[in-house]
């Protein structure tokens, strides 16, 4: 358990607390325990239950079990007001500010400072907002609305806000991922100076250089429990990282070696605006390639613009040596593309409608006769696909939105495989899947690519990753840090490219702008 | 000079440019007034100076006006209310059986009466939609047809009339306190008293705040549906009370009372610069709104304009502001991402500083 208590116990202290939703057990036994006057970091991969445990002490969701106490006091929030009046703040990675609000009202709303008669008095309003500002050394128009600040911004904000509040506990949620280098510094140097005032830090992050640089402790979690607490001078990146995915790549996956073919899609340098830069790749014929890295690296938002969803700025698309037009899905799908989302539920499936439906959806109009679609034509098409993939329907009638989450996906795949794709695009594949039939959609994804199907996979579960992919690139804010074939593929090397950020790679010219 | 520089030279000038755009809506709507009064008043003399004409000038919006500040509040908080139209016509026909059943009851307490029976509706409408989940628009569009339903069902062709009415009732509707008349100054009360709350309560306060991100405001622990059931009940009182001001006004009730007003309100909210998603707009905007669509279409009579075309300028007004809007929110996002970028573009060198 995470160390003995210092003198005058901990600020926040949780112990084997448990959280599910539903059947999915999301925290199994999270315990953490920070001192005053220390910035403790929070470590651990995609689902290790981080979000999870953060949501319980700002009082979104109430714990199923395990002891919560604050400053030694055993405590129970039911709102995130509760957790406010107790000196919890939490700053999350997208800051939650009221945007149409000017930043002083989001600071003070709901306790603006009252002059007679209990009207707002903003003029002491503002000279509050002035005064914490300068406290943090930052220089923001008090009265300019939230909307258009930059995520920096936002969260000195959320900060602001922290302390107008006088938080003793900060919980800061992967704060640094939107900033740049001189925003994370003024970051630190306000997180240190809040440490100095006794307030207790939790740092979320999955840079282990600003995890070394600012914490005093780290605790690690995985599999939604906790693993280990150590001061970060006892510990290295490697021991951390070891702890991180400590699990064992199984046969699970069974990734069956297919003949790899030519290149299929050629993603030339492209680019969108805040969102990925410079991505280039190809995936050839037979080959699975997986796209891994944290949420929010840009994983999904680089597939959506190869296959015509997004728009992109810059770079181009190529199927089979010829161009694809951009933000063109139909273009897209007539060049042979398909494109398994996410969200099944929201963008994969027509949830209402029947499997032979939702099955021939995309190839409505090859079927249709004098523009008119019979449940027939409809069914005489879904009925292969739907017995290929094994879709476990009592009749092709039965609708989507009664099936188990593996059934689902593969009703989405047989939509997409009837359009006879060359390249598959599969974000998630089998994500709320449950093991049983994730070996499943894992075997099919295997079997198409032996049949020379191109698959391109993202995928946050690093063992699946690892298991099923020929090759491995890692995207790290926006771009892509690593290229690992699949002899070479371990969890530490694919975690440090997806944490290692951009540091490593070439500078870009605007660094020397900025830094000089 | 870097991008950086570039960046924070530009962008706070900018917004504070845009800002001060959407900042001076209520200002540019009612300049916007002042040139149709103008022009109009210039074609033919009467339309303003005239008793009738300053009469009808001041007096025909009061009643879109009342409307209007309760339909603000309540697009405020990122919700409608379509019901409006039938509480005021409902309310109205209950106040000429009030005083058919009671003639001798104190004027202030019917409008008591009306304000309570009023904030009933909307409390039933504001429970439906905080409690149920169910979108405004679904709830109160329901409500709308049965509130005119339970009126029909009640009046029938019958109809209340002037002379059901006490005069001193009556006379509210024709009389004129320093040649402003009376119905026109309760709006101007309601409008006063709603927007000041508005601007220098807590809990004003946090109905900008609710419109502008609800999620944020559930985070932030603020009582959201407190305040979008108070907006409801409000916004139903203010209905009421524009009923009772409606029988004073008009002397005779049928059962095609306030009927299509609802749409006319909210039209008039975003002409005032409220913003259909939430969190931006003042009553008094609104109000200015309510004065502009109800002059405009008493204008455009003199300049020979058909009917058909009155109904369409009103449109491409709604369109307009609302074009405006999008206008508006869609430069501030492209600023947003620009800025973004540049964070993005910066070096993410932390390493061994401290």
């Amino acid at each position: 358990m995470p160390g003995t208590a210092p003198e005058g116990g901990f600020a926040l202290e949780l112990r084997d607390v448990a959280k599910s939703f539903g059947s999915v057990a999301a925290l199994r036994s999270g315990s953490l325990a920070v001192a005053p006057g220390s910035i403790h970091a929070l470590v651990g991969e995609n689902g290790a239950g981080k979000s999870t445990l953060v949501k319980i002490v700002a009082g979104v969701h109430r714990r199923d079990s395990g002891v919560f106490r604050l400053h030694g006091t055993d405590v129970d929030f039911g709102s995130t007001a509760d957790s406010k009046a107790s000196g919890v703040a939490v700053i999350y990675q997208e800051p939650t500010l009221f945007p149409d609000l000017s930043v002083t009202e989001n600071i003070f709303m709901g306790r603006q400072p009252l002059g007679t008669g209990r009207r707002i008095d903003r003029a002491a309003m503002y000279a509050e907002a002035e005064r914490l500002f300068a406290g943090l050394g930052v220089h923001i128009d008090p009265r300019r609305p939230a909307r258009g600040l930059s995520i920096a911004d936002q969260q000195i904000i959320e900060i602001a806000k922290a302390i107008s509040l006088d938080a003793s506990v900060l919980i800061m949620d992967e704060p640094t991922a939107a900033l740049s280098g001189v925003e994370v510094e003024r970051l630190f140097a306000v997180a240190r100076s809040l440490r100095d005032e006794n307030r207790a830090l939790v740092f979320i992050s999955h840079r282990f250089d600003e995890v070394f640089d600012l914490c005093d402790t780290v605790t690690v979690m995985r599999d939604g429990a906790y693993i280990s607490t150590q001061s970060i001078a006892d510990t290295t990146v490697d021991q951390l990282v070891a702890q991180m995915v400590g699990r064992e790549v199984t046969d699970l996956f069974p990734k069956t070696p297919a003949e790899i073919g030519d290149v299929v899609l050629d993603v030339e340098g492209l680019s969108s605006a805040g969102l990925f830069r410079d991505v280039s790749f190809q995936v050839r014929a037979g080959e699975i390639v997986g796209l891994a890295g944290l949420v929010g690296a840009g994983r999904s938002e680089i597939a959506r613009a190869v296959f015509g969803v997004d728009r992109y700025d810059a770079g181009r698309v190529r199927m089979h040596g010829s161009d694809v037009p951009a933000h063109r899905p139909r273009a897209a799908i007539r060049a042979g593309m398909a494109f398994v989302p996410e969200d099944r539920r929201k963008q994969g499936l027509v949830i209402d409608e029947s499997v032979s439906r939702n099955v021939a959806g995309v190839i409505r109009r090859g079927l249709s006769k004098a523009g008119f679609l019979t449940s027939g034509a409809e069914n005489r098409a879904a009925g292969p696909w739907a017995g290929r993939l094994e879709v476990k329907t009592s009749s092709l009638d039965m609708h989507a939105t009664t099936m188990s989450g593996g059934n689902q996906q593969k009703v989405v795949l047989a939509k997409w495989l009837a359009t006879e794709p060359k390249l598959l695009i599969i974000d998630e594949p089998t994500r709320g899947i449950d093991v049983g039939t994730k070996a499943e959609v894992h075997r099919l994804l295997s079997e198409l690519a032996g049949q020379g199907l191109a698959i391109l996979m993202i995928s946050s579960e690093l063992p699946e990753v690892l298991g099923m992919a020929d090759r491995v690139l890692v995207v790290c804010e926006g771009r892509i840090t690593a290229d690992i074939a699949r002899d070479d593929a371990t969890p530490e090397n694919v975690m440090r490219a997806a944490t290692a950020s951009i540091q490593h790679s070439p500078s870009q010219p605007v660094d020397a702008e900025v830094t000089a | 000079m870097s991008q950086l520089d570039i960046a924070a030279s530009a962008q706070p000038r900018l917004q504070r440019a845009l800002v001060g755009l959407a900042k001076s809506r209520e200002i540019t709507v009612a300049a916007v007034l002042v040139v149709i009064i103008a022009l109009t008043t210039f074609k033919s003399d009467g339309f303003l100076f005239s008793s009738d004409g300053w009469r009808n000038l001041l007096v025909s919006p009061a009643l879109l006006m009342i409307l209007a500040v309760g339909q603000a509040v309540v697009i405020i908080t990122r919700n409608v209310d379509l019901s409006v139209g039938s509480t005021l016509g409902l309310t109205a026909y209950l106040t000429g059986k009030v005083f058919i059943q009671w003639p001798d009851l104190p004027v202030p307490l019917v409008f008591v009466i009306g304000l309570a029976f009023g904030a009933l509706l909307g409390l039933v409408n504001g429970v439906l939609i905080a409690f149920g989940r169910v979108p405004a628009i679904v709830i109160t569009l329901g409500t709308l047809y049965v509130y005119r339903g339970i009126f029909l069902s009640w009046a029938g062709s019958d109809r209340v009339n002037a002379s059901d009415f006490p005069s001193s009732f009556n006379e509210l509707g024709t009389k004129a306190i320093l040649t402003i008349p009376v119905v026109t100054i309760i709006a101007l009360v309601v409008m006063g008293l709603v927007g000041y709350y508005l601007y220098t309560a807590r809990s004003g306060r946090e109905f900008y705040a609710i419109g502008s991100d609800e999620d944020a405001a559930k985070l932030y622990g603020l009582p959201v549906t407190r305040r979008v059931l108070l907006a409801f009940v409000l916004s139903g009182a203010l209905a009421g009370l524009a009923g009772v001001v409606y029988a004073a006004r008009y002397g005779t009730v049928s059962s095609g009372a306030g009927l299509g007003i609802e749409l006319q309100a909210v039209g008039a909210a975003v002409i005032g610069g409220v913003a259909i998603a939430g969190g931006v707009g003042t009553v008094w905007g609104a109000t200015i709104g309510a004065v502009l669509l109800i002059t405009i279409n008493r204008a455009l009579p003199v300049w020979g304009i058909s009917d058909f075309w009155q109904q369409a300028v009103v449109g491409a007004l709604i369109l307009g502001a609302i074009t405006l809007d999008r206008l508006y929110s869609r430069r501030q996002e492209r600023l947003l991402i620009a800025a973004r970028d540049l964070a993005h573009a910066a070096p993410t060198k932390v390493g061994t500083a401290s």
